[in-house]
């Protein structure tokens, strides 16, 4: 948009986490957590729960100290800086508005506390309720608004500082389905029209897939993959993932020249890239998987659902103790005990270090 | 209840049963209540309007004179100090109170377990004897004056007991707990994350205590307050014990007309008058309480 030229648009490091570790008596929270967040990206912390996604965001916001590791914010040491010095906002899970304020004031506490000009607060504050669409609700206490109404409170409260970084904890958690694809969609867009990097803190991958630009998978505290959402979808990196994102066909066996290859059922093919010998698993997604006559595999149909745009196919094979999903389009013509073939291209399984 | 009934009952006495219920629970409360506070109560509030037996008792003659000598500047007086000690003690009870709620609310679990069984622990003791212990300690050659001289910090012991000061001390001592326990849960009940949303958003913690801890806990500020002020109030032993009744209290007053003057309808008259006060507090209370919102707020 300006007449001049604009520098090159290198991803710049806004939040730089490195080697962080936090242990709370036996259990390990953080692991030697490495990561970094780019300038004005939407960035997901994904995870079961007990990951340690909740302390890395707490240890973000200032409210846990790591044991171990920096943190930095625009290169400057995060760490050294109390909570209420950092320019880090976060929406909580459970919202914490305060009960005992209206809507506006709630939005406007955060704005007083950094001394802005009562007329500027005003404006903002309105600003913001209008953004988020609770203009009408301005006087309302917390108490007397929807679960959707109080996470647009929590969101606003959050975003009028304008802060560097936004934390958000499992926002859209608490609503059910339908305010959720809206608030989802809202949430990107406002992304997109403040600027401000986005770290969201979720246990649901569909909520991280459809907000986030990357996404970290953490287990047990160690970060297990960064990655944008398609390919961490394509290319799992480690067991964990494979499992964890999406649905998956799993097999263990070992590597080898065309796949992997599985003592009772013999070579499936895969995408190489693994040393032949070495411990692996070959993980195929149910829709990259083709029913046919004849196929690598052969099983009995166990199970068969349909739900409107696409059919989910159980199929038993003899030597491997899981049925094998298959995802196909439209309604299947098969019933269960009919007698198939599987099969899918070498591009289309993934191999993963065991 | 509502699920398939195997007996017989009429519908009227299946709408019976939870009033049947209710009496049978509350039954010997309610009883107890009426039998030894109301009609005692009713008989006391009976009494302001008639005339003292020479001897005690009460003859029926009805007067207004009693109201009246609760102006007299003698005990009127006495009425408005007690009111005054006891709001002391209650605003000194409320600040020693509230950052020792607050520490053991924020006491790991066990520790808040020990801190308020140390919090209760006094009252596993009779009063008096506490009172008395007081005494012990602060009179010519009690404890307290024995050390200090034994230090050679004094030459002389220093008069501690027989003043408003001893009184206050004794009331606090007595009270304290009850101030701390609202507090304490009131604090407690308190989402943790408030405190954290308003550093998150920029807050200094005094700024944090000032605008969301404290407003957020002022019903609970509140019942502390009216449960140390009422006995404060109305207490005649402590004053009798550590101010060696010769500051009196409207408590020894009430007794004094009741067991030495044997004015029944006087003590009833004063009584009285202290029961209003107190009837004006708490309805302040509850006022106070609702407009800031407290119960139904904090559930939000």
């Amino acid at each position: 948009m300006s007449a001049l030229p604009e520098a090159p648009a290198v991803p710049q490091t806004l939040v730089g986490i490195e080697g962080v570790s936090r242990r709370f008596g036996d259990v390990v929270a953080l692991d030697d957590v490495t990561l970094d967040i780019r300038q004005g990206e939407f960035f997901a912390l994904l995870g079961p729960s007990g990951c340690g996604k909740t302390t890395l965001l707490r240890i973000l916001a200032g409210f846990e100290e790591p044991d171990a590791g920096t943190v930095t914010l625009d290169g400057a040491d995060l760490l050294s800086r109390p909570a209420h010095r950092r320019p880090v906002n976060l929406m909580f899970q459970s919202y914490a508005l305060f009960p005992h304020m209206s809507v506006a004031r709630n939005v406007a506490y955060g704005l007083e506390r950094e001394r802005v000009p009562r007329a500027e607060v005003r404006d903002r504050v309105e600003e913001v309720l209008a953004t988020v669409g609770l203009a009408e609700q301005s006087a309302r206490r917390p108490h007397q608004l929807s679960g959707g109404q109080r996470q647009r409170v929590a969101l606003a409260r959050a975003i009028v500082k304008r802060p560097r970084l936004l934390l958000l904890d499992e926002p859209l958690s608490a609503l059910d389905k339908k305010v959720r694809a809206e608030m989802q969609l809202e949430l990107k867009r406002l992304q997109h029209e403040v600027g401000i990097t986005f770290v969201v803190v979720t246990h649901d991958q569909e909520e991280a897939m459809s907000l986030a630009d990357r996404i970290a998978v953490l287990d047990a505290g160690r970060v297990q993959q960064v990655d944008a959402p398609v390919r961490l979808y394509e290319r799992p990196g480690t067991p964990f993932v494979a499992g964890f994102i999406g649905a998956n066909n799993l097999f263990e066996g070992t590597a080898s020249g065309g796949g992997l290859s599985v003592p009772a059922l013999g070579t499936l093919p895969a995408a190489g890239g693994l040393p032949a010998g070495a411990p692996a698993l070959l993980g195929v997604r149910p829709e990259s998987v083709r029913l046919g006559e004849t196929g690598i595999l052969r099983g009995v149909v166990a199970d068969v659902s349909f739900y409107g745009g696409v059919s989910h196919i159980a199929v038993r094979v003899a030597g491997h103790d899981r049925p094998i999903l298959v995802a196909a389009q439209g309604p299947a013509r098969l019933r269960a005990g009919a007698e198939v073939g599987l099969g899918w291209t070498a591009a289309d399984a993934v191999l993963i270090a065991r | 209840m509502a699920g398939p009934s195997t007996g017989r009952p009429s519908r009227r006495s299946r709408a019976l049963r939870p009033l049947a219920a209710r009496l049978v629970f509350l039954g010997p409360g309610l009883g107890f209540l009426i039998v030894f506070l109301l009609v005692p109560l009713a008989l006391m509030m009976s009494y302001t309007i008639f005339r003292r037996g020479r001897f005690g008792g009460v003859v029926y003659e009805a007067t207004a004179e009693n109201f009246g000598r609760l102006f007299d500047p003698l005990y009127f007086d006495i009425v408005l100090s007690s009111v005054r000690t006891a709001a002391v003690t209650t605003l000194i009870a409320l600040l020693v109170g509230y950052p020792t709620a607050y520490v053991i609310a924020r006491l790991p679990r066990r520790w808040k377990t020990i801190a308020l069984i140390a919090v209760v622990l006094p009252f596993w003791t009779n009063f008096l004897i506490r009172v008395y212990a007081w005494v012990i300690l602060l009179s010519g050659p009690g404890l307290v004056n024995e050390t200090l001289t034994g230090v050679g910090l004094i030459d002389k012991p220093i008069q501690f007991l027989y003043n408003e000061g001893t009184i206050v001390t004794g009331l606090l001592y007595s009270y304290l707990p009850l101030m701390i326990l609202p507090l304490y849960a009131a604090i407690e009940r308190l989402d943790p994350q408030l405190r954290e949303a308003s550093a998150n958003l920029g807050a200094r913690p005094a700024r944090t205590f000032a605008s969301v801890t404290l407003p957020l806990t002022v019903p609970g500020v509140l019942t502390g307050c009216v449960f140390v002020f009422v006995p404060c109030l109305g207490n005649f032993v402590i004053p009798e014990i550590l101010g060696g009744g010769r500051s009196i209290m409207a408590g020894n007053l009430i007794r004094d007309q009741f067991l030495k003057a044997r004015d029944w309808p006087f003590g009833s008259t004063l009584a009285l008058a202290v029961i209003a006060v107190l009837i004006v507090l708490l309805f302040l209370q509850a006022w106070a309480s609702r407009a800031y919102g407290g119960t139904e707020g904090r559930r939000a």
